[in-house]
């Protein structure tokens, strides 16, 4: 019948779910018999390729974090000003060139600012600083924050659009002006909103590979500070992936493991940008 | 008076924040131009027909992409084999059949969520699952698969934004006639989505063309001096499909190569396969917008 | 207008209840459809007249929550057509509609008026040709469209959309034609051709038009009910029911008093 026949299509993204979440759990089960949890979260080395393997994975966490620190450091805030202006204050011909605009930017390949972080940003950066590594998670963080501005811009200019337009009129009828307004009475209406657009950007950073795998370098160091090199758990995967690893061996398994963080990390965030969405409806 | 410079105080911070908003999107804006300024002025000299049909090569004068946009393109072309038919099939699923019960819920949930499934992790499960489990190789198959399920949630839901904006009126016009479902959704409702349809899908196809980390993990090369099987043998049945396990290359892994090398040269390389790369991402946006409008200016509702 | 005999009965509706989830919406609905007469269904707004009308055609079977109690036969079988073991795809098989809004599929005039053959296995190109022009002769319309019956439906202007629904829900022949305030979208002049073509209609099938405007109902029925708030408050002949009503309730909303 072809209702099932359709049925078990959308039953396809079910299956890729559990697919997911089956494989990580599958291939790291080994690994955790290998490696002991506790050794694993406290462990200050991340070295399993090496003779005398350490297997913590915190300057892998360090890493992702700092790079995702600094790149939210360079959205959140260029991303919701953006969002302010197009949604409150722009009139429509801005709107309909900046928008276009963003969205171009989320079309650029990821190798591509890679390239454009190593390349131009470092390079520009050590001018500042001179003794800026060549790799360092400044640069990549920087990038991956403009890359994710459309993410966090659109999604919460959406909230902000949804805040009624009678509640702008009473502000505006006290003789507020444009930016008050916004500030004062739209934002807040449409904070969980706005917190809730935070988290798909969020969870993009964690997840990106290949801006960090090409210029923040791929040595894992567990270090909080940005001007530094250090390696992402994503660059890790990529890293192993690179080179020759047999199929079983705790090196293959390890990746696993590190994807098992990573998608731990991200589903924190998508859920809690889900549960604000949630409170944020309810509010209306 | 008072209010006089409250009026004013206020216009000026007002103005502020105009400076501020500007100086914001002027940032991502900026960025682009830098991009392609930096990417241009480094490639553009590299581009030329033999960069175009030449393998990758250990003197960057002489490497070339040829194996890495037929790659990119074959790969395309499994991954939308794949993904149209699931993802249309799904998308007609929810928005025509699925009652409103907790299954559905699940797959809607399920959908969302593996949208937000970092690109990577769905490398991890095509190592583990196509590579290994099911035997099939670090080939061109695995490759297309791989990205029909990074891009499934897209296709899917602008597949079923594209069919819930076919009014209802058809629909009722055609069950009144005493259409079944499947009748109605494959005489109308299909035929009118289908602008719609093929936009979203060539937008979802143009991010899998940027994608290289789940690529990566399942084992793309980017030494590869050869070519895919073609399609065709001369015997019966003169079909071929030897090329679905050959190994591959694609274009950002390429780019991604040439840009991990120390030496300089390599980097021109690198601007110039980026230059392709963004080439075709905005082709096939540029397409994408195409049919949106075409498709918009035939039927008007 | 008088008739030697009282006219055969096509269906019979008896005790009809209709719920929308809890909400009640048609109540004990009993009366009996004249065969090749134009029964007019009137009432002021949200009185149930269109819901009336779609579990003729069992319309409401494509939404969840709707729930019909007692009976509509039809006749000759004597099937009780809102039965839910009759399969709404025969019973739409045997009456068709013709909406509010005019609705012609995004193909061509041709096609349009050839879906409803297709899907009953129609296929051989000359006989479609054949009973595609009939229909569109039968709605007022060949003349129009026959030197370009393959362009596309929706060029016509409103009033001949409109008839092109018609032809299309001819083309399969129905037993009952529903038209549900078939003119309400349309000019006058559209309007006054669409009630021409009920009336030549009307020997040919059997046509229930659910209308806001007590005028229409006048000029082209020959029965007539008054739904109110999801009841029958009266039903019978068009000419007595609006020269003398027996309900107060019918004079009133006929005289204008509400509506």
């Amino acid at each position: 019948m072809i209702e099932s026949i359709l049925l078990l299509a959308a039953l396809t993204s079910v299956a890729i779910t559990v697919g997911i979440a089956g494989m990580l759990v599958y291939e790291s089960l080994p690994f955790f018999r290998y490696v002991s949890l506790v050794e694993f979260l406290t462990d200050s080395q991340w070295t399993p390729l090496f003779s005398e393997a350490h297997y913590g994975i915190l300057p892998l966490v360090s890493g992702t974090l700092v790079t995702t620190g600094v790149a939210l450091l360079v959205a959140l805030p260029i991303g919701t000003i953006t969002a302010i202006y197009l949604s409150e204050c722009a009139s429509l011909v801005v709107r309909e060139t900046v928008k276009p605009l963003l969205e171009l930017l989320t079309a650029v390949p990821t190798v591509v600012y890679g390239y454009f972080a190593l390349l131009f940003v470092t390079p520009l950066l050590q001018r500042i600083w001179i003794d800026l590594p060549g790799f360092n998670m400044l640069s990549a963080g920087l990038v991956i924050g403009v890359m994710i501005v459309p993410y966090v811009s659109s999604l919460s200019e959406d909230a902000m659009t949804a805040v009624p337009m009678e509640m702008r009129e009473a502000s505006y009828a006290m003789g507020a002006t444009r930016m008050q307004t916004a500030l004062r009475v739209v934002v807040p209406s449409a904070l969980s909103g706005i917190a809730a657009a935070y988290a798909p950007g969020m969870s993009r950073a964690i997840g990106e590979t290949m801006v960090v795998a090409i210029a923040a370098g791929m040595q894992p160091t567990l270090t909080w500070n940005p001007l530094e090199p250090a390696e992402t758990i994503t660059a890790y995967i990529v890293q192993v992936s690179l080179g020759d690893l047999p199929h079983g061996s705790v090196g293959y398994q390890s990746i696993f493991a590190a994807g098992l963080v990573l998608l731990l990390m991200t589903l924190v965030f998508n859920l809690a940008g889900h549960l604000l969405r949630k409170g944020y409806w309810r509010t209306y | 008076m008072r209010v006089a410079s409250t009026i004013a105080r206020n216009r000026f911070l007002d103005s502020l924040f105009t400076v501020a908003s500007l100086l914001a999107m002027l940032v991502g804006f900026v960025t682009l131009l830098a991009l392609f300024l930096g990417l241009a002025v480094d490639g553009w000299p590299r581009l030329t027909w033999r960069f175009f049909t030449s393998y990758p090569s250990r003197f960057p004068e002489e490497a070339g992409i040829l194996s890495a946009w037929v790659g990119t393109t074959v790969v395309m072309l499994v991954t939308a084999l794949t993904a149209v038919p699931v993802g249309v099939a799904a998308a007609v699923y929810l928005e025509e059949y699925a009652p409103r019960n907790r299954l559905t819920d699940l797959i809607e949930i399920n959908i969302a969520n593996l949208a937000g499934v970092p690109s990577i992790v769905y490398g991890l499960l095509a190592l583990g699952l196509l590579v290994y489990q099911l035997g099939l190789g670090q080939s061109i198959l695995t490759a297309g698969l791989t990205l029909a399920l990074l891009i499934l949630p897209i296709v899917v839901t602008s597949a079923r934004e594209a069919v819930r904006s076919v009014p209802n009126s058809i629909r009722e016009a055609a069950y009144a006639l005493g259409a079944t479902k499947w009748q109605t959704v494959k005489d109308h409702v299909l035929p009118s989505a289908t602008g719609g349809i093929l936009t979203g899908l060539i937008i979802a196809l143009s991010r899998a063309i940027g994608e290289s980390a789940p690529l990566i993990t399942i084992g793309a090369l980017s030494f590869i001096a050869f070519l895919p099987h073609p399609p065709w043998q001369p015997e019966l049945p003169y079909l071929s499909f030897q090329w679905l396990m050959d190994p591959f290359t694609v274009m950002p892994i390429q780019m991604f190569n040439w840009v991990s090398r120390p030496q300089e040269e390599f980097h021109a390389n690198a601007a110039a396969a980026g230059l392709v790369l963004m080439g075709m991402t905005l082709a096939m946006n540029g397409l994408a917008i195409a049919i949106r409008a075409r498709f918009r200016k035939r039927i008007k509702w | 207008m008088l008739s030697a005999t009282p006219p055969a009965v096509k269906a019979h509706v008896k005790h009809l209840e209709f719920y929308y989830d809890t909400a009640h919406v048609l109540k004990n609905i009993s009366l009996a459809i004249p065969e090749k007469q134009v029964t007019a269904v009137i009432g002021p707004s949200g009185c149930g007249k269109t819901t009336y009308l779609r579990c003729f055609n069992r319309m409401h079977d494509l939404y969840p929550g709707n729930r019909y109690e007692g009976e509509i036969i039809l006749h000759p079988d004597n099937v009780n057509i809102i039965s839910p073991t009759v399969d709404p795809i025969e019973v739409r098989m045997r009456i068709s509609m013709v909406f509010q809004k005019p609705n012609p599929f995004p193909q061509t005039i041709f096609e349009n008026v050839a879906y409803g053959l297709r899907i009953r296995g129609w296929t051989g190109r000359p006989a479609l040709d054949e009973k595609v022009e009939q229909a569109l002769r039968r709605a007022a319309l060949w003349d129009e469209v026959k030197d370009r019956l393959h362009h596309p439906g929706l060029t016509l202007s409103g009033g001949q959309q409109q008839r092109l629904c018609i032809a299309r829900a001819l083309a399969t022949e129905p037993e009952i034609l529903l038209f549900d305030e078939p003119t309400s979208a349309l000019d006058p002049s559209a309007t006054s051709r669409i009630e021409e073509l009920m009336l030549d209609l009307k020997n040919q099938v059997t046509i229930i038009v659910v209308t806001h405007n007590m005028q229409q109902a006048a000029r082209v029925s020959d029965f007539t009910a008054f739904l109110y708030l999801g009841e029958l408050v009266e039903f019978n002949k068009t000419d007595k029911m609006f020269t003398a009503p027996s309900n107060r309730l019918t004079e009133d909303y006929i005289t204008g008093r509400f509506g």
